[in-house]
């Protein structure tokens, strides 16, 4: 039994948050207040940012945590609580073409699912565990990121930062009392 | 007996999730709720490239996520000023009641 723990732990860790994902994901679609919703969302960022660690992407885990668990849930909460939430409960929930959309989305999952079973990726190229000491050993995850992103991907990580203050522009010049 | 991880475990969970998000886009007519989906759809495709970086031993897939997280957070600025510019001016967050261009 310890021993089935020691080695399948990882798969277990996964198994755990996988299911913690989805319960959060169902959440947000299913819940008439936003405001719960949102702790599913919560939830579910978190989750994923823990699967992103059983990855070996340490980096992008904590970027996850902190852009979405931090920045992203403070908005929507913020806009939640700035919007009527009695308003809320009396719109209808529902489209009018809502098993339309429950087909389209099961249907998804059956050629996603089929597809992915389908198709088989063989074991990773080199020890996966390892690649992040690619460019130089003993380097960590998230210097290995940086030497990446800084150097072949500058051009990008510019036009992002740039895209970003559009972004804040825009949302400043949308919000503003008209 | 040891259970093992797979790509195409990443990639179900992947699928779920991003159908989970798109009936939810779909279905849910509250544009908050709209717009958490639209996250979660993200999210999803976020996992494929990590999974993928980690299949490969590429780092590209865990830059491009970090890229994903930047648009995601620039979209979801946007789009919540938008619905605050529509509640304002609708006093309402229901999409079915911005009709205006339907002309």
């Amino acid at each position: 039994m310890f021993e089935f723990l020691t080695t399948s732990g990882p798969a277990l860790l996964f198994y755990l948050f996988a299911l913690m994902a989805v319960a959060g994901a169902v959440c947000v679609v299913s819940m008439r207040n936003p405001m719960y919703g949102a702790i599913g969302l919560l939830v579910c960022f978190l989750s994923i940012a823990a699967l992103f660690l059983l990855r070996h992407a340490e980096f992008v885990a904590v970027v996850q945590i902190f852009v979405y668990g931090g920045g992203i849930m403070v908005l929507f909460l913020f806009v939640i609580m700035l919007v009527n939430l009695h308003r809320l409960h009396e719109t209808t929930m529902l489209g009018n073409y809502w098993r339309t959309a429950f087909v389209v989305s099961l249907a998804l999952v059956a050629i996603f699912g089929f597809l992915f079973l389908k198709v088989e990726f063989g074991p990773s190229f080199e020890d996966p565990s390892k690649f992040v000491d690619a460019l130089e050993p003993g380097m960590g995850n998230s210097e290995a990121v940086a030497w990446k992103l800084y150097r072949e991907y500058l051009l990008p990580f510019e036009i992002a930062s740039v895209f970003l203050l559009v972004a804040m522009v825009g949302a400043v010049v949308l919000g503003r009392r008209a | 007996m040891m259970l093992e991880i797979t790509t195409t475990h990443y990639l179900l969970l992947s699928a779920v999730l991003f159908a989970i998000g798109a009936a939810g886009i779909l279905v849910r007519r509250n544009m908050i709720t709209v717009l958490m989906s639209i996250e979660l759809v993200l999210n999803s495709v976020n996992l494929n490239l990590i999974a993928f970086s980690y299949q490969l031993s590429d780092l590209t897939g865990q830059i491009f996520a970090v890229f994903t997280i930047a648009v995601a957070a620039g979209e979801a600025a946007v789009g919540l000023g938008i619905l605050i510019a529509l509640f304002r001016l609708l006093d309402d967050t229901h999409l079915d009641k911005a009709t205006e261009l339907h002309g």
